[in-house]
């Protein structure tokens, strides 16, 4: 069964981190903490190379699209049905994703790159959910253990 | 926290063949300087092959993947032959499923098979010279 997002409780005596956005140097730690965090809850080296490249993604989304190119990342340990994860938010403070759908889907893109940034990452994660206004959006993911 | 790492990455030329071997987390302008640098480096040397080993990248996300085939198309336009060796199962399965599109390029499991692979690349790009000749 799939541990939905909406189940998940935030694990005791978890880690949380907090990752500041703004420069191209904070990919690297962006990378660093999403490790980090999957090494914690025990992923396999396959899942944690998909959650950091996924994270890998939606952190150059922010420096991209993003005012002013900043935002955050926070990570949390969660668990749900005997299951433990890792929870990432990525949040900036706008203009907001004006298509949600069309930003979805492979290849589409508003700054000439392969446009896989966010449908990539949506597939290599078990949940993802998008909260977008033009005061900022919240992308948050969850990569389960197995 | 790493340094930067791209100012160290050595070029290694055996031969005619220049090696190098990516290492750890590169930020993306790191990706490119490497780019330009080995560009450069097959040019000024007349390189006739390029060995690219990715195996000791911790991560490979679409930007990274991009340069990568940008880099191995200007490779050839320099007149050599690149291959790209070392992709983990994790990075390999994790391309897949972000969708970078990669079967364009020449990829072997590890350096020694590349290096065969590179070998026989120039083997058919030779005889596709004299086909032409002819």
């Amino acid at each position: 069964m799939i541990a939905k997002l909406s189940d998940a409780t935030l694990s005791a005596g978890s880690v949380a981190v907090t990752v500041a956005i703004a420069t191209e140097a904070d990919l690297i730690r962006v990378r660093q903490a999403l490790r980090a965090a999957a090494e914690r809850v025990g992923l396999g080296l396959v899942d944690s190379t998909k959650l950091v490249t996924a994270g890998s993604e939606l952190t150059r989304n922010i420096l991209t699209y993003a005012v002013g190119g900043t935002g955050t990342l926070h990570v949390d340990e969660v668990r749900a049905q005997e299951r433990s994860g890792v929870r990432a938010v990525f949040r900036d403070r706008g203009p907001g994703i004006q298509d949600v759908s069309a930003a979805l889907t492979d290849g589409y893109s508003t700054s000439g790159s392969m446009g896989l940034g966010l449908p990539g990452s949506k597939r290599l994660v078990e949940d993802m959910t998008i909260e977008t206004s033009a005061a900022g959006t919240t992308i948050t993911v969850v990569k389960w253990g197995r | 926290m790493s340094a930067p790492m791209d100012e160290t990455v050595p070029i290694m030329r055996i031969g005619d063949t220049l090696l190098i071997a990516l290492q750890g987390d590169l930020d993306d302008s790191a990706v490119v300087r490497i780019e330009d640098r080995l560009a450069q480096e097959v040019a000024r040397v007349s390189a006739r092959g390029v060995l690219i080993d990715v195996s000791g990248l911790t991560v490979v996300d679409s930007f990274i993947a991009r340069v990568l085939a940008r880099v191995v198309s200007m490779i050839r336009l320099l007149g050599a032959q690149a291959a790209v060796v070392g992709i983990s199962p994790a990075v390999a399965i994790t391309l897949v499923e972000l969708g970078v599109p990669m079967g364009h390029l020449d990829t072997a499991l590890n350096a020694e098979q590349g290096m065969a692979m590179l070998r026989r690349l120039r083997r058919d790009a030779v005889r596709d010279d004299d086909r032409q000749i002819e």
